[in-house]
């Protein structure tokens, strides 16, 4: 095979390798939307976080606002620490809440963010103060029965 | 009685020093291919020469296995989540397992069996000819000549290879689940796209086929090289590439996978 | 400078304890051609890639060109065999390249001289083997003859010193022994090279080596011009070259009694 038909292949080939690893990243992977500006950090304490994972969205109002980037443990309090990474594009007063959903019935968990009244933003580094942690289901399933034992211990007693 | 016992027992110790020696023999081979680089990046050259043989050629048999794999994935995919309702899905299924296993692993296996055989069918059959030792004869060091350039072609393919693959497995995988069988198409791409992390999945992914096309090409050159002569010794030889490189590939994949994918 | 390209002195090899050469003495002047000749498996290989440096000798001196081969490291090796040229029993032709790229081959490796010049340098050693016109062809598509001539051609390429030839009649038809024969002796001659033929082919060396030598069991039983050879009454060198059935080398592989492999014995 001539020099110049054998080049024109491996050239085609390379370049449908680089087009596939770029489909590969943009299209099936999340490089277009990641980091796609600055952002800035913002901590929550969670009594109880459930199955939130790193990564997992931060939406407010069903919209995509930032993702979370880590998750420890607080050693005075005894909650979950949740680092969270806001696009700098969004600013959220201070007093806004953060909840701990899950989309759908059983999908993974997000947090969702819900704004305050407050004149004063967020700043990088700031703590939100008011959270709510997520529904774990034994302690759902346990209420309901506790409440069905107490409504029907009730016509019992007089 | 006793004496074939021991007779047996001292053949299993025999050969499996001789499968040690034999590793040994072929690292220091793949030291010796490292070293004698220089040459063939500074006639590239060569390597297209390779990257053709290897990579293009291999290209068909890549590009429909790629196909066939997410279309199965998609089927199979399909049914499995609709019992749980999680149709919507369907996408991260098929992007996680093509982009995190199926992609390299696969794409390394037909590597394994299309171009490794090949090369060590080639090296063998250069030497049982004499080519290699009349090209020492020639002053021309056939490792910098010949090996390393195959090596360096096939090491430079394997990647792209099994990003191709996965890129048209998850193209099988949307024209069965989102063409035929009618899932959203939204949701499978955007689903997608939340669970796919480039670092985490694809780049590790990408990582992954690299370490196997090095493992198959040493290999493949390695069985090649140290065949004996004769028809029946590359015949066995290429026989030999294809299973080692097989138990390689998936030997490397689950110490890999379980470093990368332990914290996740 | 020596008039002697190959000097070898008490030179004995061994493949690990098996001794396969013992004590031979071999001098090849510049521009002769000379045959080493003897059985299968006598070691006349060995020799020939003991002289090209493929292996050292476990001990005595094998100088060419006044260098001692057994003492030299990898490059003045690679140095040494530029100037050599081997022609292998089948050709070794690279079955991936054109004739033209096989004789290109060693231009293109070791110097930088121009296509154009590479071009014609391959065409005049094409011409001289005959094969100016087969130039575009295959490995696969030539004859035994053909292909074993243009491995010739690229052994020449770079005008070396010395050829080595390692059975180059082995399987040919008579025209193309002759032609060989021929090119062996007229390129020494033109080119001022000095050839070593490893043959068992004696009507075809015979006829035009300067010199032989008889190796058997790893020793040199006899040496002469090929007049002294065919005059020689030595049993080994009689058997030879008359090829007789037995003779030193004898017809039956050792064996026990034939009445008792028969189950005849009393």
């Amino acid at each position: 095979m001539q020099r110049a038909t054998l080049d024109l292949w491996v050239g085609l080939f390379v370049m449908a390798g680089i087009v596939a690893i770029l489909f590969l990243a943009l299209k099936v992977g999340n490089l277009g939307s990641y980091d796609n500006g600055e952002t800035y950090t913002v901590k929550a304490s969670f009594e109880n976080i459930g199955g939130l994972k790193p990564r997992a969205p931060v939406k407010s109002a069903g919209v995509v606002v930032g993702r979370v980037a880590e998750i420890g443990f607080d050693p005075k309090n005894y909650e979950a620490l949740v680092t969270l990474s806001l696009a700098a594009r969004y600013s959220f007063p201070q007093d806004s809440s953060a909840a701990i959903m899950t989309s759908g019935l059983l999908g993974e968990q997000y947090i969702s963010l819900e704004a305050g009244g407050d004149e004063k933003m967020l700043a990088n580094g700031d703590a939100l103060k008011i959270t709510q942690g997520a529904v774990v289901l034994e302690n759902l399933i346990g209420q309901f029965l506790y409440n069905k034992d107490d409504s029907q211990a009730e016509p019992a007693a007089p | 009685m006793m004496q074939t016992l021991i007779g047996h027992i001292r053949g299993i110790g025999r050969r499996s020093v001789d499968r040690v020696w034999r590793m040994g023999v072929a690292a220091r081979f793949f030291l010796l291919v490292l070293l004698h680089s220089g040459t063939c990046f500074r006639r590239f050259h060569l390597i297209i020469r390779e990257i053709f043989t290897a990579g293009v050629l291999s290209l068909i048999i890549i590009l429909v296995s790629g196909l066939f794999v997410g279309m199965v994935l998609g089927l199979q995919g399909y049914e499995t989540l609709q019992t749980y309702g999680a149709e919507e899905s369907l996408g991260v299924l098929v992007s996680l397992s093509l982009v995190r296993e199926l992609g390299p692993v696969v794409a390394a296996l037909l590597f394994a069996s299309r171009a490794g055989s090949a090369i060590t069918a080639e090296i063998g059959l250069m030497k049982a000819t004499e080519q290699i030792a009349a090209m020492e004869m020639m002053a021309v060091d056939p490792i910098a000549r010949v090996v390393a350039p195959k090596f360096w072609g096939a090491v430079i393919s394997m990647p792209l290879l099994a990003a191709l693959f996965s890129a048209m497995g998850v193209l099988g995988g949307y024209l069965v689940g989102v063409v035929l069988i009618g899932v959203d198409a939204g949701s499978f791409w955007s689903q997608m796209q939340a669970a796919v992390d480039f670092k985490e999945d694809i780049l590790n992914g990408v990582i992954k086929s690299v370490v196997f096309g090095i493992a198959v090409t040493i290999i493949a050159l390695f069985e090649g090289y140290d065949a004996p002569p004769t028809a029946e010794g590359v015949s066995r030889a290429t026989t030999r590439t294809v299973v080692t490189s097989s138990l390689a590939i998936l030997g490397l994949d689950f110490v890999l996978t379980a470093f990368m994918f332990r914290g996740v | 400078m020596s008039d002697n390209l190959i000097e070898i002195r008490d030179l004995s090899f061994a493949y690990g304890q098996r001794l396969v050469l013992k004590g031979i003495n071999l001098t090849a002047r510049r521009g002769q051609v000379i045959a080493i000749m003897g059985n299968s498996g006598c070691g006349k290989t060995t020799l020939l890639r003991l002289i090209g440096g493929a292996m050292k000798p476990t001990s005595g001196s094998l100088k060419v060109d006044g260098i001692e081969m057994g003492q030299i490291d990898q490059d003045a090796l690679y140095q040494m065999r530029r100037r050599m040229g081997m022609l292998f029993q089948f050709g070794a032709l690279f079955t991936d390249m054109t004739v033209f790229e096989n004789v290109a081959f060693q231009l293109r490796e070791h110097t930088d001289l121009p296509e154009a010049m590479i071009h014609d340098l391959v065409f005049m050693k094409l011409n001289a083997v005959g094969l100016r016109g087969a130039h575009d062809l295959m490995p696969s598509e030539l004859s035994g003859g053909m292909a074993r001539r243009v491995a010739l051609a690229r052994s020449i390429a770079l005008d070396p010193m010395l050829i080595l030839y390692d059975e180059p009649f082995a399987g040919l038809d008579p025209i193309s022994l002759g032609v060989t024969g021929n090119l062996i002796r007229r390129l020494t001659d033109t080119l001022g090279m000095t050839s070593i033929v490893v043959t068992h082919d004696v009507q075809e060396s015979l006829k035009m080596v300067d010199y032989v030598y008889f190796v058997s069991e790893g020793v040199i039983e006899a040496e002469g011009t090929p007049a002294e050879i065919k005059a020689s009454q030595l049993p080994y060198v009689h058997q030879f070259v008359h090829g007789e059935e037995n003779g030193p080398v004898p017809f039956h592989y050792p064996a026990p009694d034939y009445a008792a492999d028969l189950g005849l014995a009393a």
